[in-house]
């Protein structure tokens, strides 16, 4: 019986160990916005949060992920109304979409490591994220664009 | 098929394309086809129920009590936000208020016609047909309120929803509410009153996509998240061969083994689209994956075991040299030998392609079952849901009327999904049991050994000069794979000596240049179509034909000593078959040279650039002659001598695509086709390797990524010409445009994509 505690809620399911986290998500735990790519993490579209850190949940066997605080695309904000979502939709930054889950996970744990990123910092820590519609355009755009909102809300709080 | 009428060619044409709108009338209750439909802007895709009676002044929507209008989209989304600008188009003429505005994704009733989403047709073919439904509609409100309030209809105004006039204003729910029965006929629709192009309000201003929202949250439903009460997981075993395989036995001991495993179904399939496919059943998908693996398998192979890529192109040389082969279009005159025997100067050169695979992100899956009422339901997004129906009907051995596809979010199309066939063997294994749902996912491994690729392709293009170097005749011969041949044949149009050709394999080589005597040849490589079954992939055959085509304009610059772009506005000129004969082809070849003059400035052609950097241009016109987008690219690169890296720093693309209906989804169109037409220039393509795709995933298929994306502007010009299409025309000029600037950079020419470092080392170390 694997446990973990899923977007803030205690989760377990009766699977085999070895079974990868994304599909105890997505086929135990019904929760469909993590997606399958490529099942070899090259892709990045199941991309989650284990303990705040990105992860590639295809390649994750849920037996070490045991006990962890792990958070998907729906439990990343909950009026789904995180900066990158907001700057996401400003920007229309899906086209398709598959891979956007994926996308704005790896983003949000790129701007808790590094509120202000340069487009080499983005370049480097998106670079796992395939995007087959190529937004990716778009995706630096939003992902500036949500650091900046961030850093206006940041300085009217130390106002 | 009945349902398409034919050019005179005998062939599909645009228009052919192009669904009749059906008698208009009333009808009310909950429609029953919404059941079945998907909302993208909806948790779940639910599709809200209607409030009160319903009017629908024709098929493709219906306006509540509440004044909420229902539009009826028959395309599938697949990241074009097409339903959004469809909608835009209807409620413009409706003059309906856009927050009243609900999308609906129908499934496949025969109600809706030819459902295809392809081609880059959908916004061009919807523009005539939803603007003439929304002013039924419009007419019929104007009509009923003008009775109620005994006035003439010409005092009565529609605005934002509602009528207007000196008795004061009613909403069209309101309407709805008191009963419309106006109808039209077939006549009256042909001759509806549309508004000028310049009134319109919607078209053309900036809207958040209807989809959009779901796409950040986990929301959006796609095909491989369809799931209902008892289905059983699986995961296939693909034979050795796309064709002609047979199982010969099977050992499912270790699989046994697997907890949750249930058995293994060998597939008998009467559409031939699985032959020699095996499907491992499952609790869950895991079990079913890791069974797989341990299922032993001995097929009698098929005969393409040993194909590589090396033989299909070798082989479609060998066609191009035989001059019987293949179909001559009809490009006016295509007496070329007289041009060639009088030329003071000819160049002919040869172009190549390699395979290359869609790689959609969301691999290849679907849920089948037969329901309560008999009727097999399928669950999967698709492209082309008219075309696949039959299939999937041969397949099961059933009426086409008891089989319904039903719409989900497509996680890419690119053309991968407007061949069915991966539908099928869902199909086959809930027949096999008795139709209890079936959900098959394939692994990417899986999903790309049963790609419908690109096929490779081999051109030769000839050019003959007069004295002056001006160019008095042009050949084109090109083989590669069909894929209409191999899933749409009756589809290919004859050519001037009466052999089919496949219209999407060519597309492109039938420029609109004047190049005096003009011969275009169209060979189907037989080798590609044994080995793997061809597909059509975004921009189809001018991604390829039009690489060759616009490398080839620059070489013949260089010949006549004339500068690129220069030489090629001199051949665009809009006269005779290149002054457009279609609405939207109104303008022809001008408009051609007018992108192509915006991209030389934007890019800043004909300025110094530093050593081992250069400057390139193109220009094609998107698609098709009958629907063209003129579409013209330029990019700046510096390429690294030592290691053989082309750095593309700079790309811009001027377009004109007419009308354009949604600015914001245009744009993001032409930015990611642009970006796929540079990943399919320096990163994509793969081989055939003992009859197979060589590569099977991510980590040695290489897509663009984010920090090889560069700078990229679009332009858009500004008129009033009906809309053509914006999917697939900005990938086509973007290759040649590379290889162009590779060659101003450091002055060597390649000839085959992709454009590899290893390649360009080979050429410089040549050169």
């Amino acid at each position: 019986m694997a446990k973990f505690i899923l977007n803030g809620e205690l989760k377990s399911a009766d699977v085999e160990s070895d079974t990868p986290l994304l599909w105890v998500i997505r086929d135990e735990l019904e929760m469909t916005g993590t997606k399958f790519g490529c099942g070899i993490g090259t892709c990045g579209a199941c991309t989650v949060h284990v303990g705040g850190r990105a992860t590639r949940s295809c390649i994750t066997p849920v037996s070490s992920v045991e006990g962890a605080e792990i958070t998907t695309i729906e439990g990343l904000a909950e009026k789904d109304d995180h900066p990158l979502q907001i700057s996401w939709k400003k920007i229309q930054v899906p086209q398709c979409g598959y891979c956007q889950s994926g996308q704005i996970m790896q983003a949000a744990a790129l701007l808790k490591d590094i509120p202000n990123p340069s487009d080499k910092d983005i370049d480097a820590v998106m670079g796992g994220n395939l995007c087959r519609c190529m937004t990716y355009i778009r995706i630096r755009d939003a992902i500036h664009e949500a650091a900046n909102k961030i850093k206006e809300h940041n300085d009217e709080q130390n106002i | 098929m009945s349902r398409i009428s034919k050019g005179k060619s005998g062939g599909i044409t645009r228009r052919g394309f192009l669904i009749a709108m059906t008698s208009v009338g009333m009808s009310f209750g909950f429609p029953r086809h919404l059941l079945a439909a998907m909302n993208p802007a909806s948790p779940d895709g639910k599709v809200l129920p209607s409030e009160g009676d319903v009017y629908e002044p024709s098929l493709w929507y219906s306006i509540d009590t509440a004044g909420k209008i229902k539009v009826n989209i028959i395309r599938s989304e697949m990241g074009q936000h097409v339903g959004t600008a469809i909608a835009r188009i209807l409620a413009d003429e409706l003059e309906a208020s856009w927050d009243d505005i609900e999308i609906i994704h129908v499934d496949s009733d025969p109600r809706w016609g030819f459902m295809v989403t392809g081609g880059s047709w959908s916004v061009s073919q919807s523009w005539p047909v939803y603007r003439k439904a929304g002013a039924a509609g419009r007419i019929a409100l104007i009509e009923s309120a003008a009775k109620k309030w005994g006035i003439p209809a010409a005092q009565c105004q529609a605005i934002d929803g509602k009528i207007v006039s000196s008795k004061g204003e009613i909403s069209y729910g309101k309407l709805v509410e008191l009963g419309l029965t106006r109808q039209f006929t077939e006549d009256e629709l042909k001759t509806l009153p549309l508004k000028p192009n310049q009134d319109l309000k919607l078209v053309g201003k900036q809207v958040t996509s209807l989809d959009i929202a779901n796409k950040t949250n986990g929301k959006s439903i796609y095909g491989i998240d369809a799931k209902v009460e008892g289905m059983v997981y699986a995961n296939p075993i693909l034979p050795p061969t796309r064709y002609g395989s047979k199982v010969v036995s099977i050992d499912d001991t270790a699989a046994q083994q697997v907890k949750g495993y249930q058995k293994t179904i060998i597939l008998d399939d009467p559409s031939e689209s699985v032959t020699g496919w095996l499907m491992v059943i499952a609790s869950s998908f895991i079990a079913a994956q890791k069974a797989s693996k341990l299922v032993e398998v001995t097929w009698d192979a098929g005969a393409t075991t040993k194909v590589s890529e090396a033989d299909i192109i070798n082989h479609g040389k060998t066609l191009i040299d035989d001059q019987s082969k293949g179909s001559i279009l009809d490009t006016g005159n295509v007496d070329t030998e007289s041009a060639f025997a009088k030329a003071s100067s000819n160049i002919s050169e040869q172009y190549i392609t390699d395979t290359v695979l869609h790689a959609q992100m969301e691999p290849l899956n679907a849920l089948v079952f037969k329901n309560p009422d008999g009727i097999w339901e399928v669950h999967s997004g698709c492209q082309w849901q008219s075309l696949t129906l039959p299939v999937l009907a041969k397949a099961l051995a059933e009426d086409e009327a008891n089989i319904v596809l039903r719409s989900y979010m497509l996680g890419g199309g690119f053309g991968r999904r407007l061949n069915g066939d991966y539908t099928v063997p869902a199909a086959l294994a809930s027949k096999a049991m008795g139709g209890v749902p079936v959900k098959m996912i394939l692994t990417r491994a899986q999903d790309i050994q049963f790609d419908s690729a690109r096929s490779a392709s081999v051109q030769q293009l000839k050019m003959a000069f007069d004295e002056n170097k001006s160019v008095i005749g042009m050949e084109h011969h090109a083989a590669a794979g069909w894929p209409t041949q191999a899933l749409a044949p009756g589809f290919m149009p004859k050519g001037v000596n009466d052999e089919p050709y496949d219209p999407f394999s060519i597309a492109g080589a039938d420029h609109w240049y004047q190049v005096g005597a003009q011969k275009v040849r169209a060979i189907s490589n037989d080798l590609a179509m044994a080995t793997f079954r061809p597909g059509w992939l975004r921009s189809v055959g001018p991604g390829w034909t039009g690489w060759a085509v616009e490398s080839f304009m620059d070489e013949a610059a260089h010949h006549a000593g004339k500068d690129p772009l220069q030489f090629r506005l001199d051949m665009l000129i809009a006269e005779g078959r290149n002054a457009g004969s279609t609405p939207v082809a109104e303008g022809g070849a001008a408009r051609q040279a007018a992108v192509l003059k915006k991209a030389g400035e934007m890019i800043g052609w004909g300025s110094e650039q530093p050593e081992n950097s250069g400057i390139g241009i193109a220009s094609t016109f998107g698609q098709e002659r009958e629907m063209p987008t003129w579409v013209a690219c330029g990019v700046q690169v510096k390429v690294d001598k030592a290691n053989g890296l082309v750095d593309v720093e700079k790309l811009v693309i001027a377009i004109d695509a007419g009308i354009i209906v949604d600015p914001n989804g245009a744009e993001a169109q032409c930015q990611g086709a642009a970006l796929w037409g540079l990943s399919m220039a320096l990163y994509e393509g793969t081989e055939l390797l003992n009859g197979q795709y060589k590569d099977d995933n991510f980590d040695t298929y290489t897509p663009l990524r984010l920090a090889q994306a560069p700078e990229v502007k679009i332009e858009f010009m500004v008129n009033q010409y009906p809309p053509s299409g914006l999917g697939e025309p900005a990938v086509t000029p973007v290759a040649p445009a590379i290889a162009n600037a590779i060659y101003n950079a450091v002055g060597v020419r390649l000839r085959k994509l992709p454009m590899k470092p290893k390649d360009l080392r080979a050429a410089l170390s040549q050169a």
